[in-house]
């Protein structure tokens, strides 16, 4: 990884991907909810709302995920001083922000149909939205933390690790504790032959899930050449500052 | 010099201890959410530790086949709620969720009545993990009926 620690040529790299990457992604995103509004089968018991699990469930995985890329970003950052760590993590931010709230409102628009409400405070729920505001206050200390030039990025950074705590309580939070949302249809059942979603909703979730995460990483990586753009412009503005003063 | 870490192993050090103490704390934390952090009571619960009889609560379990029954009013419903173990006659009179029927999970919000019953004021429907295509589940009712009728 320390390759990439010199910045011009994590950006010759970042340059090459962004667009590949977003453009994948959007392709593949399309395609698979398109076909999840037209083409995958009703489901027994809930018909047709069943489509919105192909946006719901990948964007949840996302808002997760989004948290633990900042978590080990925030790792690298705090031990191995990483110089790209901190800006990995504050470009993380925004678009697992973003994800976590497609998963609440496309969660709440099904609950309405399935449970007969728009939201309950269960284990699950409650845990996601915390995961939101977990976001929310991320993004606003980083970017103060940044503005200021002071701290480095370890403030944000030891918060980026304190709040991989929820992680594990939102996947958790359904098996723990008794909760209206149900537990996890993906995993170890699915390996001895009686899986308990059927292929046609796995393999649309699979794919909506790598298209979701190819346009997870294109913003990313647009983001953090952002930030770094950001960062030398700054710089350039100081030296051309500091010359003028001397003159 | 030999004890001494070099800086970088030295906070990575700091940082696992610090991540393993936190890791602790939420654990205990869950723990001690356990009872707490639970949406509703199962009819278990409900039977070995009945709450305040007019305390709002939630019972949830499964809804019994064959126990669904509509008064002669036609918005006053009665069903059982079971865990496998224990079993809560409810009551509720109002509009079900589309996805509420025997066999299924229910989330019943209301209260204990003194007599052992629960009289719910609103119904939440649960539903499991399970995924199926409607035409795989016409299938296969088309397949037992087939077993049915080559067993007659």
């Amino acid at each position: 990884m320390h390759g990439y620690a010199n910045p011009a040529r994590f950006l010759r790299l970042a340059r090459l991907l962004t667009a590949p990457l977003l453009i994948a992604g959007a392709a593949v995103t399309a395609i698979v909810l398109l076909w999840g509004l037209t083409g995958a089968p009703a489901e027994q018991l809930q018909g047709e709302t069943v489509r919105i699990l192909f946006i719901h469930v990948p964007a949840a995985w996302l808002g997760m995920g989004g948290w633990s890329m900042i978590a080990l970003a925030s790792l690298s950052e705090l031990v191995w001083r990483h110089p790209l760590a901190g800006i990995a993590a504050r470009a993380a931010a925004v678009p697992g922000a973003v994800f976590a709230l497609i998963c609440l409102v496309t969660g709440s628009i099904w609950g309405r149909p399935a449970w007969g409400a728009w939201w309950v405070w269960d284990g699950r729920l409650t845990s996601m939205l915390i995961l939101f505001f977990l976001y929310c206050g991320y993004i606003a200390l980083a970017d103060a933390e940044a503005r200021s030039g002071q701290g480095g990025g370890r403030i944000a950074a030891i918060f980026g690790l304190v709040g991989a705590v929820n992680i594990p309580i939102i996947h958790y939070s359904v098996i723990w504790w008794q909760s209206l949302h149900q537990p996890p249809s993906l995993g170890m059942s699915m390996l001895s032959g009686n899986a308990p979603m059927a292929a046609p909703f796995l393999l649309g979730l699979l794919a909506a899930t790598f298209g979701f995460s190819l346009l997870f990483g294109g913003v990313v990586l647009a983001r953090m050449r952002t930030i770094l753009a950001n960062q030398q412009a700054e710089a350039r503005l100081r030296r051309r500052a500091m010359e003028l003063a001397d003159a | 010099m030999s004890a001494a870490l070099k800086p970088k192993h030295q906070r990575l050090v700091l940082v696992l201890a610090a991540t393993a103490a936190l890791i602790a704390a939420a654990l205990l934390a869950a723990w001690s959410l356990r009872n707490q952090a639970s949406y509703f009571y199962l009819p278990t619960e409900l039977v070995a530790k009945p709450p305040a009889a007019e305390r709002a609560v939630r019972l949830g379990g499964m809804v019994e086949a064959g126990s669904l029954k509509t008064a002669p009013d036609g918005v006053t419903i009665g069903f059982v709620v079971g865990d496998g173990k224990a079993r809560v006659p409810v009551t509720f009179r109002g509009i079900t969720p589309d996805l509420f029927k025997e066999g299924s999970g229910v989330v019943a919000e209301g209260h204990r009545q003194a007599d052992g019953t629960f009289l719910a004021d609103n119904l939440l429907a649960k539903h499991d993990e399970k995924y199926v295509p409607r035409e795989m589940q016409q299938m296969t009712t088309q397949e037992a009926r087939q077993k049915v009728e080559a067993t007659k």
